[in-house]
C-alpha cells in the first residue's frame, strides 16, 4: 500500500523550474532514496513534502489523505517528520530538551495549564522525559543527554536531528543528506541507524549523495534530473539504467540541454 | 531544584522588612522595583524566550493601569472587578494586534510595536475627557482584598512581593513545560519548530497575549498603589527602560529580568545628581551591555559562580577521597 503518493507535482521559482510534473509513490516500510545531481530539485522536493514550499500544481497524498496545501505543523501532525541538510538544531537548548521539543505533538497542555502546573502537565512531563530518553538511546546519544547542543561535534548533531525527528513518532521520516560531512566510521553507523529505523516500522525517505550509503540501505531509488523523473526502481535496476549512467557520468546524448 | 531560586527569593523578601524596618529603599523603592520586576519578567517571556522584540510593552502596562483608574473613579466599579475587566480588555486588544504584528520580524516588528506603544500613549493624552489628558487621573480608591485594605507602605510591600513571587512561579512553570520549550524552539529555528508540529503563529500570539496580560495586572496594582496615573508613566521611554532591564539581566533568564529590574530601579535613586541625564545613562547601559556582555550581567555572573562552585566542590571531593 502506498504511504506517500505524489502526482504531477510542479514548482518553479521565477522562471526556473525546480520540479516539473513529478510523480512517484513510496510504499510503507521501505527505505526510499531520491538521488540526482546537484540542483536536480531534491531539497525542493523535500521542502514541498514538508509544507515549507507550496506546489504550483500537482498533489501530495499521505495515507490516502491530501496534504498538498497544509502548513508544516499540520504535515507533522499527519505523521511526516524530517531532518535538515543544514542543521536546524535548537542551539539554545540541551540535547535532551531538543528531543523534548520533538514530543510536542504527543502532548496537549496549553499555556494556562503549564503556568499553574496542573496535574496533567506533571503527568505529561514524566511521559515526555521517558519518551525523549528512549529516542536518545535509540540513536546512541544517551551519553550526551545533558550537554548543551551548541557544544557538540557535527556527527552528534546529525544524529540529534534524527532523534528529535523520531520523537515525533512519524510514519514517514524524511532525511536530507544524513551522511553529508560524516567520516567513514560515522557513515557506517548511519547506515545501521537507518536500517534500524526502517526495522522498527518507520518508512524512510532519503536524499543523499553518498552512493555507498544509498546502495546499502535503499529498497527503491528515484533518480531526479532537472526536476523530473529520470528513472525509478531497485538498486540493481538503477545501476544498469543507461539514462542514469549518462546523467551521472556525462553521456554523449543529452536531450533538452 | 526547579524552584530553588524562588524559595531563596521568598526568604529574602520576607526577611528584608525585618532587617530594615521602615526603610524607604525597602518599602517604597522596593515596591517600584517589584512592579518593574513583574513587567521585566513578562517582557522576557516574549523577548528573551520567544525572541519577539517589543518596544511597546509599556502600553499594556498602561492599559491595565488606566482600566482600573477609569472604572473605579468615573464609574465606581469595585477595584477587583475593574482589574479583571482590564485584564480581559488587554487580552482582547493584544490578541487582535498580535496576528498582523507577529508576522513581522526583527526591525520591522520593533517598529510596529513601537508604533503601537506611541498610539496608545497618544490616546491616553488626547482622550482627556475620560483619561484626564496629560494630568491623568487621581484619587484612585484603595485596593481591598476580602475586606483587608492595602493602605500602608508595608502592606503594599507584602502584596507586591507576593505578586512578584506568583509571577516568578508562573514563569518558571511555563518555561519548563511543553509551551516553554516551544517558545525557545521557535526562537532559534521557526522551520524546525514547525516540522516538530509547533504552530508557530498561534504560539507567538499566545505568548504575546500572556505577556500583555501580566503587564496589565502589574499596571492595575500600580494604579492602586500610586492612587494616581498619568500618561508619562507609560511612555515610549518606559518601554525602552523595560527592554534595558531585560537585556541587562540577560535575555531568556527569568532571574536575570528581576535582577535587571532591581538595578534599573535603584540606579536613579543612587545617582540623583544625574537626574537630567537618566535617559542617556540608560541608553549607555543598554549599548554597553549589548557590546560587552550580550548574554547579560546576571547570566554571566551566574555562570562564573556556578563554575567556581563546581571547581571548589570537585577539589574538596578529590581531597576527601585521598584521606
Amino acid at each position: 500500500m502506498a504511504l506517500l503518493e505524489v502526482r504531477g507535482l510542479s514548482k518553479a521559482f521565477g522562471g526556473v523550474t525546480a520540479i516539473s510534473n513529478l510523480s512517484f509513490r513510496v510504499d510503507s516500510g521501505v527505505v526510499y532514496a531520491v538521488i540526482g545531481p546537484n540542483g536536480a530539485g531534491k531539497t525542493t522536493l523535500f521542502n514541498m513534502l514538508s509544507g515549507i514550499y507550496q506546489a504550483d500544481s500537482g498533489e501530495i497524498h499521505f495515507k490516502q489523505q491530501r496534504i498538498t496545501a497544509l502548513a508544516p505543523y499540520q504535515i507533522a501532525k499527519a505523521g511526516i517528520s524530517r531532518t535538515f541538510q543544514n542543521l536546524q538544531i535548537f542551539f539554545n537548548m540541551s540535547v535532551h530538551e531538543n528531543v523534548l521539543v520533538g514530543c510536542h505533538l504527543r502532548t496537549a497542555s496549553g499555556v494556562v495549564e503549564a503556568m499553574l502546573r496542573l496535574s496533567r502537565v506533571r503527568k505529561e512531563e514524566r511521559q515526555v522525559h521517558y519518551w525523549a530518553d528512549e529516542s536518545l538511546e535509540f540513536c546512541g546519544l544517551s551519553a550526551y543527554r545533558n550537554e548543551a547542543a551548541d557544544a557538540l561535534p557535527y556527527g552528534v548533531l546529525k544524529r540529534l536531528e534524527i532523534a528529535r525527528a523520531l520523537a515525533v513518532e512519524p510514519q514517514l521520516l524524511m532525511m536530507d543528506e544524513p551522511a553529508a560531512g560524516l567520516n567513514d566510521t560515522e557513515s557506517v553507523e548511519m547506515i545501521h541507524l537507518i536500517r534500524r529505523i526502517r526495522d522498527r516500522g518507520t518508512t524512510v525517505l532519503l536524499v543523499e549523495h553518498n552512493m555507498d550509503l544509498i546502495m546499502n540501505v535503499s529498497d527503491r531509488l528515484l533518480v531526479l534530473d532537472y526536476g523530473s523523473r529520470l528513472a525509478e526502481g531497485s538498486c540493481e535496476e538503477i545501476q544498469q539504467n543507461p539514462k542514469v549512467i549518462a546523467a551521472y557520468l556525462g553521456g554523449e546524448v543529452r536531450t533538452g540541454v | 531544584m526547579r524552584l530553588r531560586g524562588l524559595y531563596l527569593l521568598t526568604l529574602l523578601l520576607v526577611a528584608l522588612p525585618f532587617i530594615f524596618p521602615d526603610n524607604y529603599y525597602v518599602t517604597v523603592v522596593g515596591v517600584t522595583a517589584a512592579v518593574h520586576a513583574i513587567l521585566a519578567m513578562s517582557l522576557n517571556l516574549l523577548m528573551g524566550y520567544a525572541g519577539q522584540i517589543s518596544l511597546g510593552h509599556a502600553a499594556f502596562f498602561g492599559m491595565g493601569a488606566y482600566a482600573s483608574a477609569l472604572l473605579t473613579t468615573r464609574w465606581d466599579w469595585p477595584p477587583l472587578l475593574a482589574m479583571l475587566f482590564g485584564l480581559i480588555f488587554t487580552a482582547v486588544v493584544a490578541y487582535l494586534i498580535s496576528r498582523p504584528i507577529l508576522r513581522l520580524k526583527g526591525h520591522y516588528l520593533a517598529m510596529a510595536t513601537l508604533g503601537f506603544g506611541i498610539i496608545v500613549n497618544i490616546i491616553l493624552v488626547q482622550a482627556g475627557e475620560y483619561t484626564g489628558g496629560p494630568d491623568g487621573l487621581s484619587d484612585i480608591p484603595v485596593l481591598a482584598l476580602f475586606g483587608w485594605e492595602i493602605d500602608s507602605d508595608l502592606r503594599w510591600y507584602g502584596v507586591m512581593m507576593a505578586a512578584v513571587l506568583l509571577v516568578l512561579w508562573l514563569n518558571l512553570n511555563l518555561i519548563h513545560s511543553r509551551m516553554g520549550r516551544a517558545l525557545r524552539a521557535l526562537h532559534t529555528s521557526e522551520f524546525a519548530a514547525e516540522t516538530m508540529g509547533i504552530n508557530t503563529t498561534a504560539t507567538k500570539s499566545t505568548i504575546f497575549v500572556t505577556s500583555a496580560v501580566i503587564a496589565a495586572a502589574a499596571g492595575s496594582l500600580f494604579a492602586h498603589q500610586q492612587s494616581f496615573v498619568s500618561p508619562g508613566s507609560f511612555s515610549f521611554f518606559f518601554s525602552i527602560e523595560l527592554v534595558t532591564m531585560v537585556v541587562l539581566g540577560g535575555l531568556a533568564s527569568t532571574y536575570g529580568a528581576i535582577f535587571g529590574a532591581i538595578v534599573i530601579t535603584f540606579l536613579p535613586e543612587l545617582l540623583v545628581v544625574f537626574e537630567d541625564y537618566e535617559v542617556m545613562i540608560f541608553g549607555a547601559i543598554l549599548m554597553l551591555t549589548m557590546i560587552f556582555l550580550p548574554q547579560g550581567i546576571y547570566v554571566v555572573v551566574e555562570q562564573r559562580l556556578l563554575r567556581w562552585w563546581q571547581k571548589c566542590w570537585l577539589q574538596s571531593g578529590e581531597s576527601g577521597g585521598a584521606t
